[in-house]
């Protein structure tokens, strides 16, 4: 017995490379990547210089040659920056597409944005510097995501969970963002003003190595839970209901993702301030090139995130004399191609 | 493998939806759940799968309460065959199948290649391996159906929990998804399916229940639950029952509404 089908055309042949071609081509680009970025910059290092000075940091040799200080104080911390923040917005941002059901949903989609721009807004605003601004950024970015859960946990009725998750974080993004608008409005506009507002547009210009150490917990822990339940969230994304008939138990599974995505979009957010568009479109990119299985759905949104931030970034640093912000190139690039999507879409995508 | 109820009351949050409703199937008996528009017939069944608590009364899987048993446990047993749906992501065919699987593996696992061999037996075994790895987002109702079936019976459930089978479906895959209904039976699945005709269930022959919105739960044999009367009080409709005489001298009846009286 067969089921009438829909004209028997051979199955698309979708994989053109095998998923573990994809992810070694990937890894090898953002080797390459990371080589070159190491060389550009406005002191520029011819590549083959490059083995030369990595030979005579590792042999340690005297320090205080110019090019070594721009490789390994300046630029390293700073392209690991930006592969650690692409990668960590680019998982958190598939995560939450896949928890919500919606690949429309970015990692902000709880206010975590909103809530660290606060933050870093009130730190500037009370002078209290730099350290000062990244935990404010991130105690506040945790701070409005964890209102938002307890707010829907408090008012959701049984079956739309989802739904009032989304809802309650929009309300509560707006909350926050009016709350920024009140620190910029009381800020001296001679230099806490324009502060803010750098700050809001997102740059990893002031990253330096104990930053780095700073992050890498939060982003490791955030990420390994997110890579341990990566198949669950298949399941999820057919609703509650018929994930709990596949034994999967989504109230214990969805706040344990909301939290190591939050802590992801908190620790991204407060290190290199707004940036938007890379949760959102990164997974989709990574769905384009080996489907929605997030078993290895998330290793290539991890990569393609850690790439595009880098690209970015270098553009940031070399286009033009004066840095331009993180969240402008992001935007800009990000928005036409969120229309591109919306043209070649599937009917459920929008 | 029975499955057993005992003055169940269901509901959701204040509200009952249908109470006083008793009944057992074994292995191998399908039951086609009938009754008008809000019923209660998806809430009994949500009920029985375990996504909604009982208002009243118990439910009993080989004669244990599912109080007692975990989430993964009754869904080892009971596996749910949601109406046709489409999910926000293009998965392929055989990862959807796969994800049946999930009921007997581990918080932190992934299906092995066991678990995808088994899938690809079970689409086999419906006559669908050439959905394999198409997208479940693109092929049709009736494809969908039978993917949802797959995936359903990679659970190895003793019992399957459909809601409305054949919604959406044209007149051939009807039939198709029924037969297939009675072959799994055959097999020694027990089969709750709720159904918009009554035909349904004469065509499974099995146990029928009719629920209505202000009278008690019928529940028996079909031919003792689906009569003129029982189908007038419970749609408000007139209908004539016959019977024809198929080849291989079997009778099967069917139900005609009386349009003009």
């Amino acid at each position: 017995m067969t089921v009438k089908t829909s004209p028997k055309i051979p199955a698309p042949k979708r994989k053109k490379m095998s998923d573990g071609k994809i992810i070694a081509a990937l890894a090898a680009a953002l080797v390459l990547l990371f080589l070159f970025s190491l060389c550009i910059g406005r002191y520029e290092i011819p590549l083959r210089q490059l083995p030369e000075i990595i030979m005579a940091w590792i042999l340690g040799a005297p320090a205080g040659d110019a090019a070594e200080t721009v490789v390994f104080y300046v630029r390293i911390p700073r392209i690991l920056a930006a592969v650690m923040i692409g990668a960590a917005l680019a998982v958190s941002g598939a995560a939450y597409q896949g928890l919500f059901r919606n690949p429309m949903v970015s990692p902000d989609i709880l206010g975590a944005s909103a809530g660290a721009g606060f933050g870093a807004a009130l730190a500037i605003l009370l002078s209290l510097g730099a350290w000062g601004i990244q935990t404010g950024a991130f105690l506040f970015s945790l701070a409005a995501v964890a209102i938002t859960y307890l707010t829907a946990m408090a008012v959701s009725r049984k079956n739309d969970a989802v739904l009032t998750l989304v809802l309650v974080g929009i309300v509560i993004s707006s909350l926050f963002s009016s709350l920024v608008s009140i620190t910029k409005y009381a800020a001296d506009t001679d230099d806490k003003l324009p502060a803010i507002t750098f700050w809001l547009m997102g740059s990893l210009s002031s990253i330096n190595a104990g930053d780095l150490k700073v992050m890498i917990i939060p982003l490791a822990a955030g990420a390994a839970l997110i890579f341990l339940l990566r198949w669950k969230l298949n399941i999820i994304s057919f609703g509650d209901e018929e994930a709990r008939n596949m034994g999967v138990d989504v109230k214990k599974i969805r706040p344990l993702i909301i939290a190591a995505a939050s802590l992801l979009t908190a620790t991204a957010v407060s290190a290199g301030g707004m940036i938007g568009w890379v949760g959102l479109i990164i997974p989709h990119v990574a769905r384009f090139l080996v489907g929605p299985n997030y078993k290895i759905l998330l290793p290539v949104s991890f990569l393609c995130g850690s790439l595009f931030l880098l690209a970015i970034d270098n553009i940031a640093r070399t286009a033009f004399t004066v840095e331009i912000p993180l969240g402008i190139l992001t935007s800009l690039i990000g928005a036409p191609f969120f229309v591109y999507l919306m043209f070649r879409g599937r009917k459920s995508w929008v | 493998m029975t499955l057993e109820t005992k003055n169940l009351a269901c509901g959701y949050n204040g509200a009952i939806a249908a109470e006083n409703i008793s009944f057992r199937i074994e292995s191998g008996q399908t039951l086609c759940l009938l009754g008008p528009n809000g019923a209660g017939k998806t809430t009994l069944l949500k009920t029985i799968l375990g996504f909604i608590k009982p208002k009243r009364g118990d439910i009993f899987i080989d004669g244990k309460n599912i109080n007692c048993l975990s989430a993964k446990k009754i869904s080892q047993s009971i596996a749910y065959v949601p109406q046709i749906h489409t999910p926000p992501f293009p998965f392929s065919v055989l990862d959807v199948v796969t994800m049946g699987r999930n009921v007997h593996l581990g918080m932190f696992a992934s299906p092995s290649k066991k678990d995808y061999a088994l899938a690809e037996e079970t689409l086999a075994s419906l006559g669908v391996s050439f959905l394999r790895d198409r997208i479940y987002t693109e092929i049709s109702g009736g494809e969908r159906q039978m993917v949802l079936l797959a995936r359903a019976l990679t659970q190895q459930p003793q019992i399957l929990a459909m809601d409305e089978p054949t919604l959406n479906l044209d007149f051939g895959n009807q039939t198709r998804v029924l037969n297939q209904i009675r072959r799994l039976a055959q097999r020694g699945i027990g089969i709750i399916m709720i159904s918009h005709f009554p035909d349904h269930a004469f065509l499974l022959s099995g146990k029928a229940a009719l629920m209505r919105k202000n009278g008690p739960f019928i529940f028996g044999n079909t031919d003792e639950v689906i009569t003129e009367g029982n189908l007038k009080s419970a749609y408000g409709i007139n209908v004539k029952i016959t019977g024809i005489n198929m080849d291989g001298g079997v009778c099967v009846k069917t139900c005609v509404p009386v349009i003009r009286e």
